[in-house]
């Protein structure tokens, strides 16, 4: 079988007035196999959505090729977009029409039935605001609704461009368990986020996108472990002596500060064992490296226009 | 297989039917809700003919207001019908009150010297009382003429209403409003539209449905035309119940005009709206064209009375074409062969400027 999505060498230059040229996308490469949910992380501008657009068909890429489903997605195929659901970041919907005729209208380009708009508005929670126009929809229900539109037409491949841009962390993490759903049964969902702990939650693998290039794939467990990063113990200050804190630290990072003891430790088994054994677990937090923190260290922490 | 190749392309032909009635009905509904698209494309073009229909209106038929300063013996023989004759001290009275529009002209009447003053601030109204008033006085000449040589011929000038009254203020109106209520709903509607693909990315996302993009184009312009003839019905209908147009038996042609008109007018607002990034933007700059438009095109004023640069311009407008077209079949009863001319220039017209947009439009911006 053919991959979902394998994108080979895409390259994408703009040429603005002001701007001078722009490299968007500058060799861009990558595979996405089937049922697999993919993420591309980057801080903005990086080129996530123009390599999400040329993917998609939406735009031509200056070179390179893109096979979606074993198929080229240029020129427009029904056969091809109607095997592919997509959620744009801005939510496009048909003026002054409810949200059950929007996914109807959807379902009807798609092939699908009424029956079936009606049972996506039921599983994205949106049932009861059926009549509702959507301009009139927050904006977590929008892009609910916006999913539902995408997923009408069942489709085998889903892109979805920050899903969850400015939405409520509830609204949020509802999203996410809708999305878990999606690839659950069996589909292949692309996902662009500049939320890490979003990716972390959902991705099988990650593709990190800085300036144009990907600079690095994984899976999120994968990048923290190559990171190879200390893992931050806290305690409550004053539950050990001078003496002790030295002694466990065993030649590794400590901070002391008024209130806290932070520990930098490779071995977080022995150290926790040993603050149990002392009776010194008040105020206990610890903290792994997460993909944030690959990521800062992928892309730098230099301010992004 | 051949069974296949058979059915693939009948299939697709009947998914692309579907598709484009559900567009169709999507957008239509749409348009209806839109309470600002129905005030533009119905009622201003009705309040416009209200408007007009009072302006031009009451200058032919009330009597003219005319101010007699001091004795004037001519007005003595006047009709009551024809002038409403106020006696005021002196001129500069007489004067000060045209100014404020309350009189059309003022008369004076120094022995056998009638001196006549039209109303400086309503030129139209005060031509016709100047007007009116000469008549009055030759009427009373060839009175005297008559009595002092009987059996001499003496020439006497009656008026008769042209058209034998057809040609009221609305016959002429109408067609000039309608042309322009087509224009403006025709170019406002295309480059807000477009303006606001750009914005809410709804063409980018139809893009990647199975329906093409030719489909959603082709179910867009067909809902304006629904609309455009809708509006032409409704404002003619209202023309001729409430203020009495006459409707020719060619009426019906106004339909194909009014297609055609409208593709013009959305192929300009296609180029407008590729050009303005915001609504206000594309509203400014549409109004910067149909303002000229249909100030040039004859539609509000008539070409005939304006000065020759603008009758030359008015070429230039499709406005005037179709306005020309809907007055030669609607109030003229004219048979659709007369207006083949107008008909080739707004079939050429749309065709030019939709190879303009076409040309200059950019689909990355939607």
């Amino acid at each position: 079988m053919d991959a979902a999505i394998e994108v080979a060498d895409l390259r994408k230059t703009y040429r603005g007035r002001r701007t001078g040229e722009v490299r968007a996308v500058d060799g861009v490469s990558f595979r996405v196999e089937r049922g697999e949910f993919f993420g591309i992380l980057g801080p903005n501008g990086a080129g996530k959505t123009t390599t999400l657009e040329i993917v998609e068909g939406l735009r031509k890429p200056d070179s390179g090729t893109v096979r979606l489903l074993g198929r080229s997605p240029w020129p427009h195929s029904p056969e091809l977009t109607g095997r592919v659901g997509v959620q744009l970041q801005a939510s496009a919907f048909f003026e002054f029409l409810t949200a059950k005729e929007q996914i109807e209208t959807f379902a009807e380009l798609y092939g699908a039935t009424k029956a079936r708009a009606a049972e996506m508005l039921e599983i994205v929670g949106l049932a009861e605001h059926a009549q509702m126009r959507c301009e009139k929809l927050s904006g977590g229900q929008q892009q609910r609704l916006s999913l539902a539109c995408a997923l009408v037409g069942d489709p085998e491949l889903v892109f979805l461009d920050e899903p969850t841009a400015a939405l409520d962390p509830q609204a949020r993490r509802n999203l996410w368990d809708l999305m878990r759903a999606i690839n659950a049964e069996g589909r292949t969902v692309v996902l662009t986020t500049h939320y890490m702990e979003e990716a972390e939650a959902l991705c099988d693998r990650v593709a990190i996108m800085d300036a144009g290039k990907i600079k690095a794939i994984d899976s999120p467990a994968g990048f923290v472990r190559a990171l190879d990063a200390p893992t931050r113990v806290t305690v409550a200050a004053g539950q050990l002596s001078d003496e002790r804190v030295k002694e466990l630290a065993a030649g590794e990072a400590v901070a002391t500060a008024e209130a806290t003891v932070v520990f930098e430790t490779r071995d977080p088994r022995k150290l926790l064992t040993a603050l149990a054994s002392d009776g010194a677990l008040e105020g206990l937090a610890v903290r792994t490296a997460n993909l944030e923190d690959v990521f800062l260290h992928v892309t730098g922490r230099e301010w992004r226009g | 297989m051949s069974v296949e190749t058979a059915a693939a392309p009948q299939r697709t032909q009947g998914a692309r039917n579907k598709a484009y009635l559900s567009l169709v009905k999507a957008l239509g509904r749409g348009w209806l809700r839109d309470r600002s698209q129905v005030f533009f494309t119905v009622l201003l073009p009705l309040m416009f003919m209200v408007l007009l229909a009072s302006v031009f209106g009451s200058t032919g038929d009330s009597p003219s207001r005319v101010l007699a300063v001091g004795d004037v013996p001519v007005l003595d023989g006047a009709d009551s019908g024809d002038f409403e004759v106020t006696p005021v001290a002196d001129l500069d009275e007489a004067l000060a009150r045209m100014r404020e529009g309350d009189a059309d002209a003022a008369v004076v009447q120094d022995g056998d010297t009638v001196r006549i003053y039209p109303s400086p601030t309503s030129s139209t109204s005060g031509a016709i009382a100047a007007g009116n008033l000469s008549a009055l006085v030759d009427d009373v000449n060839v009175e005297v003429l008559s009595a002092a040589a009987p059996g001499s011929p003496v020439l006497r000038t009656e008026v008769e209403e042209a058209d034998g009254g057809e040609l009221r203020p609305i016959q002429y109106l109408a067609p000039g409003i309608l042309a322009w209520g087509i224009a403006i709903s025709g170019v406002f509607g295309a480059a807000g539209t477009i303006v606001d693909w750009k914005r809410d990315k709804l063409l980018r996302r139809l893009r990647l449905t199975p329906a093409s993009v030719g489909t959603f184009l082709g179910a867009k312009v067909s809902v304006n035309l629904l609309v455009a003839v809708g509006q032409a019905a409704v404002f003619l209908a209202v023309a001729a119940l409430v203020f009495g147009l006459k409707l020719s038996v060619w009426t019906w042609f106004a339909v194909p005009l009014v297609l055609i008109g409208t593709l013009a007018f959305l192929a300009i607002g296609v180029v407008i709206g590729g050009i303005a990034k915001t609504s206000p933007g594309a509203a400014g700059l549409s109004n910067l064209v149909t303002m000229p438009m249909a100030f040039i095109s004859g539609a509000f004023y008539p070409l005939a009375l304006s000065p020759e640069w603008v009758q030359w311009l008015s070429y230039l407008s499709p406005m005037r074409y179709l306005n020309e077209a809907l007055q030669s079949v609607v109030v003229y009863g004219d048979p659709p062969t007369a207006v083949l001319p107008q008909i080739a220039f707004l079939a050429i017209f749309a065709a030019v400027v939709a190879a303009v947009s076409w040309k200059t439009f950019k689909f990355d911006e939607l």
